[in-house]
């Protein structure tokens, strides 16, 4: 069974190619061939999941391959797909999380008229993301890579009557291309260094190569996985990306593209190992994440925008787990895990509630939602307490390891990731108390209702994976099956006993909710105070820490003025020149048209002065 | 005689259509008579190609009879796995094109038939070009195509049409006449070495000193920079593009443009090895320049015709970078891209030209919101703009990867500066897009319509050939890979040795 990596793929995108190709005749049950296509997948996956568990600890890596893909001179690269430890538990994620929130979409896409596209852009991105996850080899991943590129800028650009939504998928490929800059670059590094872009051969020599290449390499792929994964500096997209239908947000722009950097960081361990340089920038960029995502969650008033923030935090707090090396690869994927659960069912919730709201956004006109959506209310409180890392959730289990790893690594960074949790608790908690607590702020036209059952249940059963995901922990168990590509972990050498960080994040995370709750205990003006009245911080954080205007002025600006420049040059220089040319070509032949004057006089006086000088010529070569 | 039919099979299709009696009152016959003809070419090129023999690598079906004795010249046709390639985009895009210029409005009406019957006769001089090993007759037949492009815009195309086709023709002219200088030099060359001839075979092996080899190649190189066209050679294409209707401008931007880079291998490589090594850092440093020039300047076009003939400029980039790189991967790529460009250029120009042709203007500006209304030529219009990216699933990205990573091996600074194109292919692919496809439809364009069957037709083989290919490239690169090979051996270029290989083999059985 485990030969068969490549049909989890191509279930999927057959399903897209049928819905693409079939029109309109498949209008009315499209969607539901694309979700059988998922659960399919997903069956498939979790079969193959169960023979790898039975095999030895040894022998948990399967790689097959389709035949070449293309070589000519020394390069060559095989369309081959790799089963192991770490890309069977992305596969389960993948189509497990994907197969709900097809399902999820079945409701909350029901009216719109291009639902069957809708479900066709989805499986293309499930084929995609598998794709990427499977790859073994650094080309056949960017090809997946791409893959969820394209199929995120189509779902992002999905209502793509909206200007904003045009412009937002625009603005997320073209800067996931300056990432794939680093990647292509990256890819090239390795041919030439290698021969091969094999992502087992890279990695597995490595060591051969000068400390420089690896450290090159490391950066290169950490570009790619900074535009991939909304890292700073390339986090601005994500944001906007909100504008995409909210069950997209869910999948793709929290549970499973937006980690493919963090994927990506531990599937080249081999290279990160080697370049102690390249880890410490991998480390910076996600503490640095962490915080100015957590900063603009507390800022927003959009609810996606909040969990969008937040999104961007937690990943920070995965990248920074990946660039501990081996310490922190295993919580990494361990984080990236539960985050995919409740992260995902927070945004479903979330387009629940939007669902209630008439497509309204802005948390100042919820409020008291509670008693309107019980079910929504409870899964998404389930969530929220994952994320807030309360105990016994898997979010606690999961953040609580990164924070140590991250103490053993360097007290400072672990005691700003500790401070990242309370901060978390706090813009969470303001999304609870904003959206379901306190005085109802609706509009008058709205009337909350629970969604329908096809949108619950996928809720139900992500806020269950939400609770219980901490699972994956029990005896140690993610971090053994990790062990082979993640390599082994030695617990973190700590200050203090390990009971005291936990009892410490405990209290940052009280002290975040207690600020949450008495903040926003009483009721919330229902529209947000104007700018001037905000404190910087505030401010700063509504406008993104300025990223947009600081991208605006160091790059759109300038390549807007050069082109500008070079359209101006290219009409006046260049073809000036050649125009110029032609027409001082033009102007001699009118000077030289004046000696054809009719008169055979004139000719005859020409034919004379020739002859002269060509005898005086004769004459000169002659004597000379 | 299997290249001559080829060949001459389109041009007598040409005459057929232009002298057929009552063919000028009869527009439909004219068209559907075209379309068989181009329709037979390609059947005979495939039979070619089903003969040829990949993996032997030299020139098949060869041909050659003594034409002028005087000068030495002779009837000389064979193809090798580059010609094959190019040959078989010829015959691919034609029927694609004349499928597509069915509905074209043309300034005279009455002359339609004229219209179909150039298109056809340019074929047939493209398959002659691809196919001659000659340097006379490569002459001849590369000045002939010429002048049925110079008819195609100059009489059938739009506005400001005669400017644009005098244009054309004497940048043209101008690179033939350099390199009719270098011809009669090279003729003057074997002539003393003892015996006259032009034939490819003679000349690859010609001594020549290396002053002399230096002006002979800069004679061939400008005419064909001029056609490829190089920066800062390339001002006659935007405005022929923007003149042309969308099937000339596919006839000359994906073919007769590639008889420029074709020919860069085939006549400036092969024949002048040590001037293409002297040359190669200026001439990669140009096409780095193209491809970010083109791809600016892009960026900055209002009229959707001129915007893809700088993404051409750009592109052309790439294949000269790919080709001065010398090495197997490289130019490999550089060959492929040939055919990808050509592909991906052709389903730009011929659904941009559908919607012009709805809207009765080019400009981006006057679009808006189009594929709520036409969603299948909105998404066609994508497929083609994704792969002009070069998105991997999709041919190009193979060939443009092969030329990075090949320029790579010789030249970090150049490949990562030329990278830098991915990220402008975005931009003007996507504003593109955006303007003309998204937002709210803008007012007057009400009256679009959905593509109908036959321009569906016409552009669905490229389509599909573009997404095939870009999974499966393997049946076009087994054909170009052993005809690349003796060229790079021959400037005397070797694959540069990672300097920590790996034996993919032992490190890839990894089960």
């Amino acid at each position: 069974m485990l030969e068969l990596s490549w049909l989890l793929i191509a279930i999927p995108l057959a399903g897209a190619a049928l819905l693409l190709v079939w029109g309109k005749g498949a209008d009315r049950f499209g969607h539901l061939i694309a979700t059988a296509a998922s659960a399919a997948a997903f069956v498939l996956g979790l079969i193959m999941f169960v023979e790898l568990i039975g095999r030895g600890a040894d022998d948990r890596s399967v790689t097959t391959s389709l035949g070449t893909w293309f070589e000519a001179g020394r390069f060559h690269v095989e369309f081959a797909f790799t089963f192991d430890q770490l890309s069977s538990l992305f596969v389960l994620l993948i189509t497990g999380v994907g197969t709900l929130i097809h399902v999820y979409s079945i409701g909350y896409m029901a009216h719109d008229a291009r639902r069957r596209r809708f479900f066709a852009y989805l499986n293309l991105f499930v084929a995609a993301m598998l794709t990427l996850v499977l790859a073994a080899d650094y080309l056949v991943l960017f090809l997946g890579w791409e893959g969820v590129g394209l199929a995120s800028f189509l779902l992002i650009g999905f209502w793509q009557h909206k200007e904003t939504a045009a412009a937002a998928a625009n603005k997320a490929f073209i800067m996931n291309r300056v990432g794939d800059l680093g990647m292509v670059i990256a890819l090239m590094t390795m041919f030439a260094t290698f021969g091969t872009t094999s992502i087992a051969a890279v990695n597995g020599a490595i060591d051969s190569a000068s400390g420089s290449t690896a450290t090159a390499l490391g950066l290169l792929l950490l570009v790619g996985a900074c535009g991939k994964s909304a890292q700073v500096p390339l986090q601005a997209w994500l944001l906007d990306a909100m504008e995409g239908p909210t069950p997209v947000s869910a999948l793709i722009h929290a549970a499973t593209m937006v980690t493919a950097g963090v994927y990506l960081v531990v599937r080249s361990a081999g290279i990160y190992d080697a370049s102690e340089i390249a880890r410490t920038v991998v480390v910076i960029v996600g503490l640095v994440t962490l915080l100015v995502g957590a900063w603009i969650g507390c800022a927003k008033d959009d609810i996606k925008k909040v969990l969008a923030g937040s999104t961007m935090s937690q990943i920070g707090y995965m990248m920074l787990a990946a660039g501990l090396g081996p310490a922190g690869y295993a919580f990494a994927i361990f984080h990236l895990l539960t985050h995919g659960f409740f992260k995902a069912n927070m945004f479903l919730g979330a387009g629940s509630v939007m669902h209630a709201m008439d497509d309204d956004v802005d948390m100042r006109h919820y409020g008291a939602l509670r008693r309107a959506m019980p079910i929504t209310f409870v899964t998404f409180g389930l969530g929220y307490l994952a994320i807030i890392g309360f105990p016994g959730m898997s979010g606690f289990f999961s953040k609580d390891k990164i924070i140590e790893a991250a103490l053993g690594y360097n007290t400072w960074i672990g005691l700003a990731a500790m401070i990242g949790a309370g901060v978390t608790a706090f813009y969470m908690t303001r999304l609870m108390m904003m959206t379901f607590f306190g005085e109802k702020r609706w509009r008058d036209e709205v009337h909350p209702h629970e969604s329908p059952s096809v949108m619950t249940i996928p809720l139900i059963v992500l806020a269950a994976a939400s609770v219980l995901g901490g699972a994956l922990y029990l005896g140690g168990w993610i971090t053994d099956w990790l062990e082979p590509i993640a390599g082994h972990a030695e617990h973190p050498h700590l200050p203090v006993p390990v009971i005291v960080v936990q009892l410490g994040v405990m209290a940052v995370v009280a002290l975040g909710v207690a600020a949450g709750v008495w903040l926003y205990r009483r009721d919330v003006p229902d529209r947000a105070a104007a700018d001037a009245d905000v404190s910087i911080v505030t401010r700063a954080g509504r406008h993104e820490i300025y990223t947009n205007e600081v991208n605006g002025a160091l790059v759109v600006l300038p390549v807007r003025y050069l082109t500008r420049l070079l359209v101006w040059l290219d009409a006046r220089g260049i073809d000036g020149t050649v125009t110029g040319t032609a027409d001082r070509i033009g102007e001699a032949s009118q000077q030289l048209r004046r000696t054809q004057t009719g008169y055979v006089r004139s000719y005859a006086l020409g034919i004379f002065g020739g002859a002269l000088l060509v005898v005086l010529g004769l004459l000169a070569v002659t004597l000379a | 005689m299997m290249l001559t039919v080829l060949a001459v099979t389109p041009i007598i299709g040409a005459l057929l259509v232009a002298c057929w009696p009552g063919a000028s009152g009869n527009p439909r016959l004219v068209k559907v008579l075209a379309l068989a003809v181009s329709l037979i070419t390609l059947v005979l090129a495939i039979v070619v190609a089903a003969q040829f023999d990949a993996a032997e690598g030299g020139y098949q079906f060869v041909e050659q009879r003594e034409w002028i004795p005087a000068i030495g010249a002779h009837y000389a046709l064979g193809l090798n796995g580059i010609g094959l390639t190019l040959v078989m985009l010829t015959t691919i895009l034609s029927p694609i094109v004349i499928l597509a210029a069915w509905g074209d409005r043309l300034p005279n009406p009455a002359r339609t038939h004229t219209y179909f019957a150039w298109m056809l006769a340019l074929e047939g001089l493209a398959i002659g070009v691809f196919a001659a090993t000659d340097v006379f007759l490569f002459y001849l037949l590369f000045e002939a195509t010429l002048v049925p492009l110079y008819f195609l815009i100059g009489a059938h195309g739009g506005v400001g049409r005669s400017y644009a086709a005098v244009k054309f023709l004497i940048y043209n002219l101008v690179g033939g006449l350099l390199m009719l200088a270098s011809i009669v030099g090279l003729y003057a060359l074997t002539t003393r070495a003892g015996e006259s001839s032009f034939l490819h075979s003679e000349l690859i092996g010609l001594d020549i000193s290396a002053g002399t080899e230096k002006l002979l190649f800069l004679g061939f190189f400008i005419a064909f920079a001029v056609k490829a066209p190089m920066w800062p050679l390339h001002t006659w294409l935007p405005d022929a593009a923007a003149s042309s209707t969308p099937s000339t401008a596919v006839l000359m931007v994906s073919i007769v443009d590639k008889i420029g880079t074709f020919a860069m291998i085939r006549w400036c490589l092969e024949i002048f090895p040590g001037a293409s090594q002297w040359a190669s850092p200026v001439v990669m440093v140009l096409a780095v320049i193209s491809i970010l020039y083109g791809a600016l300047l892009a960026i900055g076009q209002d009229d959707i015709r001129r915007l893809i003939a700088f993404t051409s400029v750009s592109h052309f980039g790439f294949i000269v970078l790919g080709i001065f790189a010398f090495t197997t991967l490289s130019t490999s790529g550089a060959t492929l891209y040939m055919f990808n460009h050509g592909l991906s250029t052709a389903v730009l120009f011929l659904v941009t030209g559908m919607l012009i042709a709805r809207r009765g203007s080019a400009s981006i500006s006057e679009f808006g919101g189009v594929q709520k209304i036409a969603p299948v030529l909105a998404g066609i219009l994508l497929i083609g703009g994704l792969s002009s990216l070069s998105l991997p699933g999709l041919a190009p990205f193979i060939s443009e990867f092969m030329v990075l990573a090949g320029t790579f091996t010789v030249s970090i600074p150049l490949a990562v500066i030329a990278a830098f194109g991915i990220i402008l292919a975005a931009v003007y692919i996507l504003l593109m897009y955006k303007r003309t496809m998204t937002g709210p439809l803008r007012p007057g364009l009400d009256g679009i319509r959905e593509l109908d069957g036959r321009e569906f037709t016409a552009l669905a083989p490229a389509v599909v050939l573009i997404i095939a290919l870009g999974f499966v490239p393997g049946p076009l690169l087994s054909v170009i890979n052993p005809s690349v090979e003796p060229v790079i051996a021959q400037v005397g270029a070797e694959d540069p040795v990672p300097p920590h290989p790996v034996d993919a083999a032992s490190e890839g059985a990894h089960e």
